[in-house]
């Protein structure tokens, strides 16, 4: 029997096979090869050290970040605290109001261009180390090992009979991951009111119900996703995890079992797989990664890392397992990545983002002018038959101190800015709504919408701020 | 109708098929099942709880929570009445021309008495301003009585009526053409001198028109006469309409076919700070004067 004949349906070598159309039949049968685990099965993964392992700790280490974070001091505030009630998001120098959201918008844009180019390249390299559910599950997990023991004591602690003992441990082990809960979700709250102030209110049991619920979903969430259903999410309710298999392609470099090498596997075969199942038994999603590509991979690489042990113990080369394409497995020429149109692509999104974000940052200003044009009526005749418009001039100063404004009107010749006609003076992270009426005689009347332009200057100095664009809008 | 057959799912079968699709009697999910189960215990707290069960003669069980729907709105009521109180406290104590000057209570007038002015006023006078079908814009500069803020609070106030007699049979018809040519000018900032003089009663129809509009035909603010100089009619522009008026007058209860203008007074339905904010909205709608 030749190698490819004897792998499993589904696998690198068996897509080589190439363009045979797959029937139904066939694919119910891939299918069903997989083995689908609804919970019933708990997998008690084993940790074993490695390049990979590392990686992960260190990717989990950078959350510390989060934790901490709620206790930096920016010039007398808290460093990073989104104040809901007051509309201001400060990032360390910087304010952010409600009109910046689109920078959030781009912030959001970039995050998920970034994962996409990261799938595109090393696949759900996000899901096996950075993301939250994967970081939280592996602290979980360790604090599981130290509490209950290693896999096999944790699966024979959970068979055991109920008694004092396994009582004590599951109690214990329960109080410990609720109160991480805890810190998860008392954390996130301390970014939307200052963290001093809410221990103080956590301290004395007083404060509004909103400190008192907003942690309660990162409890409850913690528990039931971390604490319980673990790998479950990844395979039933995380929709990253769906879309991210569709951003793979055949260049992009995912940890792959070597099936010509390994095959055919055993202890007394040719192949150098000696069927240990170390590499199944360090998965914390529980897959058979010789099995090819599959829903239930998060790309965490510790099945090399487990491979690569034992593949240094009985004296062969390393890499038995390893990142590599399906392209590279299939002796097709490898394509670098500059090359690739996919991650050209990704590049221009991201820079246009990024770059999107850095002007949106530099240029947030301290006086923002919204035009508003009076919808009813629309214009209005007057005495002398010139026409009339109205607005709602919304003018927000940003800045902390307090603003001496005038007003102008600009790019439409004959327009005249009847009010306001005086300074204005705009409290410090206030928001002042002004009626505004512009003028056009009646020789210039008549000629529909045209634009004009409203420009906000220094009373004092008449030096320009800002400008905002609208509509003036006449008969015919 | 069910037949017993067991199918591969070992749910019972309900004989029904539709095109090659079985019918089967499957339980619906559990926790949907628990849910129903539960709504008779639902039922039970909520009768307990609010009001539900009508009684003979028009009352009704009170409910353990003596929660009653007035009672809602009167707690969102002082709610919002808790937030206005110091704007209303200083909004009693200021003029409107003083409410004017401060942009913020400015502001404040405007957005509390919006929903007065939905009420009352926009029924003729539009919604923003912008009038109706013989009834006068707000938002234009054109004003019968005055628009300086104090004029309009008067109007608001005292309410008006504008007077101006039928002259239906006043005029020879040469005179009438000729009147009717010196208004259609006059709006074009034009004299047309035959007419002027019957506007003036030159001739010998004697026309009293002077008396209101003025001897410049630019009208009176103290009666309330309008500008016949000016672009804008008070009630219609067009030939047709300048000839109805002249010849059925403005509120002449001799004349079956006179224009009806007739603003009320609202003094006795409104508080003085409701007239305040009003004048100070209808103000600010665009063609408020100053001074």
């Amino acid at each position: 029997m030749s190698t490819t004949t004897q792998t499993p349906p589904g696998s690198a070598a068996d897509s080589a096979k190439g363009n045979k159309q797959l029937s139904l039949d066939e694919l119910y049968l891939e299918a069903g090869h997989h083995q689908v685990n609804l919970g019933a099965k708990k997998i008690h993964a084993k940790r074993i050290p490695g390049k990979f392992r590392n990686l992960k700790w260190f990717a989990a280490s950078l959350y510390i970040l989060f934790f901490i974070g709620p206790y930096f001091r920016w010039e007398g505030r808290q460093a990073v605290l989104f104040n809901v009630p007051e509309r201001q998001y400060h990032l360390f120098e910087l304010t952010l109001w409600p009109q910046d959201v689109w920078i959030l918008s781009l912030a959001l844009l970039t995050f998920f261009l970034a994962l996409y180019a990261a799938t595109a390249m090393a696949g759900r390299v996000f899901c096996g180390t950075f993301c939250w559910m994967t970081v939280w599950t592996d602290v979980y997990t360790w604090i599981e090992e130290k509490m209950e023991g290693s896999p096999p004591q944790r699966r024979a602690l959970d068979s055991a009979p109920w008694g004092a003992r396994k009582l004590a441990i599951k109690t214990g082990k329960t109080l410990v991951f609720l109160l991480l809960g805890v810190a998860t979700g008392v954390t996130f709250t301390s970014y939307f009111i200052d963290a001093g102030d809410l221990w103080r209110r956590y301290l004395s049991l007083r404060g509004p119900v909103e400190i008192w619920v907003t942690p309660l979903p990162f409890v409850i969430g913690t528990y039931l996703g971390v604490g319980i259903m673990r790998e479950q999410f990844c395979f039933w309710l995380c929709p990253y995890a769906r879309i991210q298999s569709a951003m793979q392609d055949s260049e992009t470099i995912i940890p792959t079992y070597d099936v010509r090498r390994g095959e055919p596997r055993g202890r007394h075969k040719d192949g150098d797989c000696i069927d240990c199942h170390l590499c199944v038994g360090v998965c914390p999603t529980g897959v058979d990664i010789r099995d090819g590509m599959q829903e239930g991979c998060i790309m965490c690489a510790l099945c090399i890392d487990a491979c690569n042990s034992v593949m240094r113990k009985v004296d062969k080369p390393e890499g038995l397992i390893r990142y590599g394409s399906l392209d590279e497995f299939l002796g097709l020429p490898v394509v670098p990545l500059y090359k690739r149109p996919r991650i050209i692509m990704y590049a221009i999104l991201l820079a246009s983002t990024l770059s999107g974000i850095v002007w949106g940052l530099t240029h947030l200003g301290a006086v923002q002018l919204n035009v508003i044009h009076e919808r009813q009526p629309l214009y209005v005749m007057l005495s002398d038959g010139g026409v009339q418009n109205k607005y709602t001039l919304r003018i927000v100063n940003k800045s902390d101190t307090t603003l001496n404004l005038r007003f102008a009107v600009s790019d439409l010749p004959g327009a005249v800015l009847v009010s306001p006609d005086a300074a204005v003076r705009v409290a410090p992270g206030r928001v002042l709504p002004l009626n505004a009426t512009v003028r056009m005689p009646r020789s210039r009347a008549g000629k529909g919408s045209v634009k004009v332009e409203f420009h906000v200057l220094d009373s004092a100095t008449g030096a320009f701020i800002t400008e905002t664009e609208s509509r003036f809008i006449g008969p015919g | 109708m069910a037949d017993k057959d067991k199918n591969n799912q070992g749910a019972e079968d309900t004989g029904h098929e539709w095109d090659g699709i079985r019918e089967l009697k499957n339980d619906p999910p559990r926790w949907w099942m628990i849910l129903f189960k539960l709504t008779p215990v639902w039922i039970a707290g909520y009768f307990l709880l609010y009001p539900s069960i009508p009684f003979v003669g028009g009352s009704n069980s009170k409910g353990l929570l003596g929660w009653t729907s007035l009672g809602e709105y009167n707690k969102g009521r002082q709610e919002i009445d808790s937030i206005r109180a110091p704007f209303e406290k200083k909004i009693a104590a200021m003029t409107a021309k003083e409410i004017l000057n401060d942009p913020e209570m400015a502001n404040y007038a405007v957005a509390s008495i919006k929903q007065t002015f939905g009420d009352i006023c926009a029924k003729c006078h539009g919604s923003g301003g912008q009038g109706g079908h013989n009834f006068p814009i707000l938002a234009d500069d054109d004003w019968l009585y005055g628009g300086t803020i104090e004029k309009i609070q008067e109007t608001v106030t005292e309410g008006r009526g504008g007077i101006m007699p039928s002259f239906k049979g006043r005029f020879t018809p040469e005179e009438q053409k000729d009147l009717m040519q010196f208004l259609d000018d006059a709006q074009h900032g034009k004299t047309f001198e035959p007419g002027r003089k019957v506007f003036m009663g030159e001739t010998k129809a004697a026309a009293e028109c002077p008396t209101c509009h003025g001897e410049n035909a630019k009208g009176n603010y103290d009666v309330g006469s309008a500008n016949l100089t000016d672009a804008i009619c008070r009630f219609d522009c067009t030939r047709e309409g300048l000839e109805h008026t002249l010849l059925h007058g403005v509120n002449d209860d001799g004349d079956p076919m006179t224009r009806k203008a007739t603003m009320p007074a609202w003094r006795s339905k409104l508080t003085d700070v409701q007239i305040k904010k009003l004048a100070v909205r209808v103000f600010l709608f665009g063609g408020g004067q100053k001074g």
